[in-house]
């Protein structure tokens, strides 16, 4: 195993890697890498500095974090103001700024406010503490998606009276087209999510290179898989092709993860759902099916959460589209920091504003 | 968010489908129900908790060996760029006043 990963971090292979990328890329291009997890392996390899002139590397809106609407987050913050309410979620989800408040300021407040590694993990709260109703909050891509579709049915096999979900689940390819309609962003190539399409795979994809030309590449997480991906993405560029391959083999295999894909339709259906910067795209969102209403916090904990409102000044959302760098925001070191973020781009560890705060000295690499 | 680390199985899955796995020396127990086919010695990428997919060693080890390839120069690739400077140089040489 140390093999396998130690492999793929390879200096030598780094190097003749970036060689064919500055030998094959000739002709100027703007790859967007979709992914949060990316932006922060090109941010923390130096990789951006590794690449020729001719190659422009964007963020996009991979970040779920980041994506999700404030009006969200409020409902979620709502939701844990219930008496007799433990609102379990990632560790990711704690300090997201809503539109008033955040879950890790509600917890301070007193609110129980759990972090769990797995959603399975708040199975057993709500089995160890049955006086209490436990709400999982779920956020996340089809990555994670199908860990808390069958953790529902999990809940449903244990016939768990007190345990619900609030899905914020949103899935990716109706992102992808939302992007490449929008006037505002250029993308001459993708550098598509590993493990999305470790569940989905290459099919939901194709649309990108068949109806808008546009090249795509599934790429990995280690230095070299990123830059085997930018070079698989130049050479379909300087030959003229437009293809979604795979440059991460080892995760992903064209047909996807059939058992998760199926886990993931029998507890959830599409539903529109609101990006943070770039609207409501329709049927990105994953709501419970009705069979699963009793497992779904929104019917069995009903709240109504105040207007939601725009934080001053953030420019989160030109940074999810990929129209801004986030060193071009106002804010971006002036007030807004790790340390005291404003936005949800400075705040998750996989934002674009935090990657390029900590790693890229402002992003003038 | 999209993060899955490689983690091997050490024990067969109990009925239940768990199963403990080592993640960089760290034992852990996570859920196979995605990937209802790894078994003991399987390399597997976890993700909440949830193996998502089963490591093609193979597939890693060919494309690693590919890859290396590129960047490692043979000796005939030296070969032939030591004739090419050479005729370069010759033919620089035969322009000189």
């Amino acid at each position: 195993m140390s093999d396998l990963s130690s492999g793929f971090r390879d200096p030598e292979i780094a190097r003749g890697l970036v060689d064919a990328i500055r030998e094959t890329a000739q002709t100027p291009c703007t790859l967007m890498e979709v992914c949060g997890t990316h932006t922060m392996a090109i941010a923390k390899h130096g990789l951006r500095g590794l690449m020729p002139d001719t190659i422009n590397l964007l963020s996009g809106p991979g970040c779920p974090v980041c994506v999700t609407a404030n009006a969200d987050i409020d409902l979620a913050i709502e939701i844990a103001r219930q008496p007799g309410v433990v609102l379990a979620t990632f560790g990711d989800m704690m300090k997201v700024p809503g539109s008033y408040s955040s879950l890790s300021a509600e917890k301070a407040d007193g609110r129980d406010v759990r972090v769990v590694y797995s959603p399975l993990d708040s199975l057993s709260i709500a089995e160890r503490e049955p006086d209490k109703h436990v709400v999982f909050l779920g956020v996340g891509f089809e990555t994670t998606a199908p860990t808390v579709a069958l953790t529902i049915r999990e809940a449903a096999r244990r016939e768990l009276p007190n345990w619900s979900a609030l899905s914020l689940h949103k899935t990716v390819p109706g992102a992808l087209r939302a992007l490449v309609n929008d006037p505002e962003v250029r993308v001459t190539g993708f550098i598509l999510p590993g493990h999305v399409s470790t569940i989905i795979g290459l099919e939901p994809y194709r649309f990108l290179a068949e109806e808008y030309g546009i090249p795509s590449v599934i790429t990995g997480f280690e230095p070299v898989d990123v830059l085997q991906g930018v070079w698989m993405l130049a050479k379909q560029l300087a030959e003229g092709r437009a293809e979604v391959e795979i440059a991460y083999g080892r995760g992903v295999s064209a047909e996807g993860n059939p058992t998760a894909v199926a886990a993931m339709e029998e507890a959830f259906m599409p539903v529109d759902a609101e990006w943070r910067g770039i609207g409501v795209i329709p049927g990105t969102g994953l709501a419970l099916r009705p069979e699963f209403a009793r497992y779904d916090a929104r019917a069995r904990v009903p709240v109504t959460p105040p207007a939601p409102r725009e934080i001053k000044g953030c420019q989160c959302g030109d940074v999810l589209r990929g129209v801004l760098l986030p060193f071009d925001c106002k804010l971006f070191g002036r007030g807004c920091t790790p340390e005291h973020p404003v936005g949800p781009c400075m705040v998750s560890s996989e934002g674009s504003c935090a990657a390029y705060y900590r790693y890229t000295d402002y992003g003038k690499d | 968010m999209c993060l899955a680390i490689p983690a091997q199985l050490v024990s067969e899955p109990n009925e239940i489908q768990m199963v403990e796995v080592d993640i960089l020396g760290v034992k852990r127990h996570i859920s196979t129900m995605m990937a209802p086919a790894a078994r003991k010695g399987d390399h597997v990428l976890v993700h909440a908790g949830f193996a998502i997919q089963i490591i093609d060693e193979e597939f890693a080890a060919e494309s690693l060996q590919m890859l290396r390839q590129m960047g490692i120069k043979t000796a005939e690739d030296l070969e032939a760029e030591a004739d090419a400077l050479e005729a370069a140089e010759a033919a620089a040489g035969s322009q000189a006043p």
